[in-house]
């Protein structure tokens, strides 16, 4: 019934290609990063800079969600306080695995200029963190590193089983 | 039975189980658009609020504790993390304050920089209160026009001070820099294309039906309610008080440039967004007199005070008690003398409480546009 008849050994080859399934899956993870916007304080700030018009986040597949439970990664921009602890792990539990974590600025690393009462000394207290992102507030193109980074680091992943549960500080 | 060692959520003294058909709904701390961290519980029937309770503190970080225990130019950078969004005019609200108390006089040249830098930081604020107001209610295409223009603001400041957020960028008695070449160029040129801009924005919103339905008699606030609760700025301006402490209180050189006070009667979220356009021509207007002031204006960036700022650097090296006094000033900070003067409160923290008197009476959907123009950000409020 065919009308045309394709020649494989030509043009271009077969419509075929080989690699492995971990590959293939981590291909897919690391190109639509969705990430949960958990903007705190001033890094929050930049991080809307870097979704918004000139360093467009779209491009990396990198789409800011609302909600936990559509999300990939969760960047924690901003300053976490002790009030606030509670509520950054309920969100990290109700994300759905695989899940990744970038501390962004320096309040998030190690708690920064703020070594007061009432801060969490690094959210890695917290939740468990991949990336840390120094600076204060980051600018929008490192925060763009960290995401491209974090792709290096799914891509090097195993896809086949659940990730082993990550380490707090 | 719950482990021990999970984290429980926490709720102060509030039984969601009632007989009286209420829903209690919290809202926030992370929500989207509670710009920042402002937790509200909002009492419900059917969708109507009937009780709303703002909930603050989840930025609280404890900046006058540390204020404590720093000398004066120690704490200036954590001003910046205040009012993250205009870094720069809580920096000079801490200089001022300082200055004040030491009698100090700053430079002309410094207050033709300074005033630069509270507008293009006002222009900064209101384009970022634009942009994400008008993404909380749903308009995108504003967000990302908003956030365009204010990259081009925030270039300008990194070619003055090299942060795009947190500048830093005044010091107390003066400025630590003078313009760079092409600011003034780039800034006139930014500015000549400003009204056009304003205009993109408001023929997307002006008469948008959705903006209109989200806006126009939602939020009212009386003159009697602004007046009680404290509002400043275009809270207190849209609601039919036509004071603005730059014509009332004159600082800096607000009292040699000619400029217009926006205000209205009307008091709903419609009329603070014409506001907020209003005010951004209005800082226009401004930004093109002090850029001509500029000229005729010798070339000092900070006061002359050896007890308590540092002589110029060239002084530094040469003279010797110029490097005794800067040694002291650095170990030791400065010591005004004591007295009293009135350190910048955060207006945001007021306009927070006002959420209680608001709310009530408006639906779910209200909220979030509520919230967006009261413009409230959470570095102030906390601390």
């Amino acid at each position: 019934m065919a009308q045309h008849q394709v020649n494989y050994t030509q043009n271009g080859g077969l419509p075929v290609a080989l690699t492995s399934i971990d590959k293939l899956v981590n291909w897919g993870r690391s190109n639509s990063l969705w990430a949960l916007t958990y903007g705190l304080a001033c890094c929050g700030i930049e991080m809307m800079a870097s979704g918004a018009s000139r360093y467009d986040f779209d491009r990396f597949g990198t789409i800011f969600r609302a909600s936990p439970r559509q999300a990939d990664i969760m960047i924690v921009a901003g300053t976490l306080t002790k009030k606030h602890a509670e509520f950054i792990r309920r969100l990290y539990d109700q994300m759905t695995e695989p899940k990744w974590v970038i501390s962004m600025g320096s309040c998030a690393n190690t708690g920064g200029m703020f070594n007061t009462y009432a801060t969490v000394q690094g959210v890695d207290r917290i939740v468990p963190v991949d990336i840390y992102l120094p600076g204060c507030a980051p600018r929008p193109e490192t925060l763009q590193y960290a995401v491209m980074m974090l792709q290096k680091k799914i891509r090097a992943e195993k896809a086949d089983k659940s990730q082993k549960p990550k380490r707090l500080m | 039975m719950q482990h021990k060692n999970r984290l429980r959520p926490f709720f102060e003294n509030i039984t969601f189980e009632r007989e009286d058909n209420e829903l209690i709904l919290n809202f926030g701390p992370q929500h989207p658009s509670s710009h920042g961290q402002l937790r509200l519980m909002l009492h419900l029937q059917q969708e109507q609020i009937v009780k709303a309770h703002p909930d603050v503190g989840y930025l609280h970080r404890g900046m006058e504790k540390m204020a404590e225990n720093m000398i004066y130019n120690e704490f200036l950078p954590t001003t910046d993390r205040m009012d993250y969004i205009a870094s720069s005019s809580n920096n000079y609200g801490f200089a001022l304050a300082v200055e004040k108390l030491i009698g100090l006089e700053v430079p002309r040249r410094a207050k033709v920089i300074r005033m630069m830098l509270l507008e293009v930081n006002r222009l900064m604020s209101h384009l970022f209160w634009l942009a994400t107001t008008a993404l909380d209610v749903g308009a995108m295409t504003v967000f990302l026009y908003g956030f365009r223009e204010r990259e081009y603001l925030m270039d300008l400041l990194e070619d003055y001070c090299g942060a795009r957020l947190t500048h830093s960028a005044i010091r107390i008695g003066g400025v630590p820099l003078d313009l760079p070449d092409n600011f003034i160029a780039d800034l006139k040129k930014f500015l000549d294309k400003l009204p056009a801009n304003i205009k993109d924005y408001e023929d997307l919103l002006d008469t948008n039906r959705i903006w209109q339905m989200r806006m126009e008699d939602v939020g009212v606030i009386s003159k009697e309610m602004a007046l009680s609760w404290g509002c400043t700025g275009p809270m207190l301006r849209a609601s039919g008080v036509k004071w603005d402490i730059r014509k009332e209180e004159p600082y800096e050189l607000y009292d040699e440039v000619e400029f217009d006070i926006p205000w209205s009667d009307k008091g709903d979220n419609y009329a603070r967004y014409k506001l907020y356009m209003a005010e951004m021509r209005e800082s226009a207007k401004i930004l093109y007199q002090v850029l001509d002031m500029y000229k005729d204006t010798s070339p000092e960036l900070m006061a002359h005070a050896p007890k308590y700022i540092s002589a110029p650097k060239i002084d530094i090296m040469t003279q010797n008690y110029s490097l005794m006094q800067h040694f002291v000033l650095v170990t030791q900070g400065m010591r005004p003398p004591v007295g009293e003067v009135y350190v910048p409160t955060a207006p945001s923290f007021w306009h927070t409480g006002v959420l209680t008197d608001l709310l009530p009476g408006h639906y779910i959907p209200d909220v979030v546009s509520i919230i967006g123009t009261t413009n409230i950000v959470f570095g102030e409020v906390d601390r």
